[in-house]
């Protein structure tokens, strides 16, 4: 059994933002508490004071702006796998979002709660990191705009400050002639291993690229030896197994019950071919910027 | 009992009908269904929102009771695998479940019936491609699941002929 505690409702990102500041360490962001809650049901951590961000008006909107897309933190992985507006702009993030879990966790659980939480097995902010994404922190009297690839620190541990709220995340544009793609591996609920590509041509060569890999390791990150490398390659297949096997032998990778060191660099050097191969594909495609 | 903390009130709709209810917020939705409302058709399972054998419907989705808190039910519609059916008749889900011998156990039953609802929902007549994909975290240990897929599909097929 959970042990006591007491909800809050704020009305606003700034009163919540006073809640956690004047409660501290005893207390929590209660978003969709897919992973709250059965922690503190396990008694793995206990809080006395939870602040229902949910209480907070319109903190779940989906947005376009422009050909960015605007995620509230608040929107449900099932909202975001459903949104138009994420489906038009950004349609490798609804892919994502459909697979994460099962479709109960799916109605309830945030995309702000998963990134916040920063469990190492998880799909979206690995995407989030290759196309580039940011994230709006807000506290009482004041905000900051956080990359998505400098919001994780470690196992379970963000940039996020105690009394900050994640507010949304914006997932840009890709610019003409990319494309972006995820392959993953999972046997369980949580995934294994995850790849997220985002590529930009220039004629037949690479411009630019962004390899992210999550699951791993202790946070999803970038894999910059094998994107420097690929810069100025052609898309041909042995460059971008090239850049494969580069991603699978310089990520950073713990061995854990999902599978040992070695067998994890080549479950990512597969999925990093596989992902590549269909960023690529779609990048190519003659109809302006796709993802 | 922490005096604390105080309890709150709360008025919600289980299966069509008002409850109104005394609640400590940290209790769970699945404790509050089966041990003070009696009703057991959600089971206590994998406990961590893996399997689906405590699936409710929250306003018409589907939710791991095990998981969730009955404060989160708060002015809002639950239905569980007894509400289902109405006037007595049973769902069609629930015959076509019975018609194609879908269960073995039973345990996985109402998480699988009500998760299935959600789909007709969405979709009147879907594909058995379509019932996989949809009751992908839904476990049977039986391994029943051909048996279920064909109950879904039969289920749909027949509410589309029927509002033909």
């Amino acid at each position: 059994m959970l042990r006591p505690f007491e909800v809050h409702e704020p009305s606003t990102v700034a009163e919540a933002s006073r809640l956690l500041g004047h409660h501290g360490e005893d207390a929590a962001v209660y978003a969709g508490g897919t992973e709250l809650i059965p922690v503190m049901r396990d008694g793995l951590a206990s809080y006395r004071h939870l602040v229902n961000l949910k209480a907070v008006p319109a903190l779940d909107r989906i947005t376009g702006e422009g050909d960015m897309v605007r995620v509230g933190a608040l929107a449900t992985h099932r909202t975001i796998e459903r949104s138009p507006v994420v489906g038009a702009r950004a349609p490798v993030l609804a892919q994502v979002a459909a697979g994460v879990a099962n479709l109960r966790v799916r109605n309830v659980g945030t995309l702000g709660g998963n990134l916040c939480f920063a469990e190492p097995h998880s799909d979206p902010a690995v995407l989030l990191i290759a196309q580039n994404a940011s994230i709006l922190l807000a506290r009482d009297g004041g905000e900051r705009r956080v990359n998505a690839e400098a919001f994780f620190e470690g196992i379970l541990r963000t940039v996020r400050r105690h009394d900050e709220i994640l507010v949304w995340v914006d997932v840009p544009a890709l610019p003409p002639h990319s494309g972006a793609a995820y392959a993953r591996f999972a046997l369980h609920e949580r995934p294994t291993a995850g790849v997220a590509v985002a590529v930009t041509l220039d004629g037949g060569a690479v411009s630019s690229v962004r390899i992210a890999v999550g699951s791993v390791g202790p946070m999803p990150a970038r894999v910059p030896e094998a994107e420097e490398a690929l810069v100025g390659c052609g898309t041909d297949a042995r460059a971008l197994r090239q850049a494969a096997a580069r991603t699978g032998q310089t990520v950073e990778v713990l061995g854990d019950l999902y599978g040992s060191e070695d067998y994890k660099r080549h479950i990512v050097t597969v999925l990093a071919a596989k992902a590549l191969d269909q960023a690529v594909a779609r990048a190519a495609r003659p109809t302006g910027p796709e993802h | 009992m922490d005096a604390s903390v105080p309890s709150r009130h709360i008025a919600l709709t289980v299966n069509g009908r008002p409850v109104d209810a005394l609640i400590e917020p940290r209790e769970l939705l699945l404790d509050f269904l089966r041990d003070r409302l009696g009703l057991i058709g959600a089971k206590r399972s994998c406990d961590v929102q893996v399997c689906g054998a405590c699936t409710v419907l929250l306003d018409g989705q589907a939710v791991s009771a095990c998981c969730t808190l009955a404060y989160e039910a708060r002015g809002r519609q639950v239905t569980t695998i007894e509400g289902l059916g109405a006037d007595g008749r049973l769902h069609p889900l629930q015959e076509a479940f019975a018609e194609h011998a879908a269960v073995q156990c039973g345990f996985c039953t109402p998480g699988m019936i009500l998760t299935a609802a959600t789909l007709l929902q969405e979709v009147s007549s879907p594909t058995a491609a379509q019932v996989a994909a949809h009751l992908r975290g839904t476990l049977c240990r039986c391994t029943g699941y051909w048996k279920i897929i064909e109950a879904v599909v039969d289920a749909g097929r027949r509410g589309q002929e029927a509002g033909a």
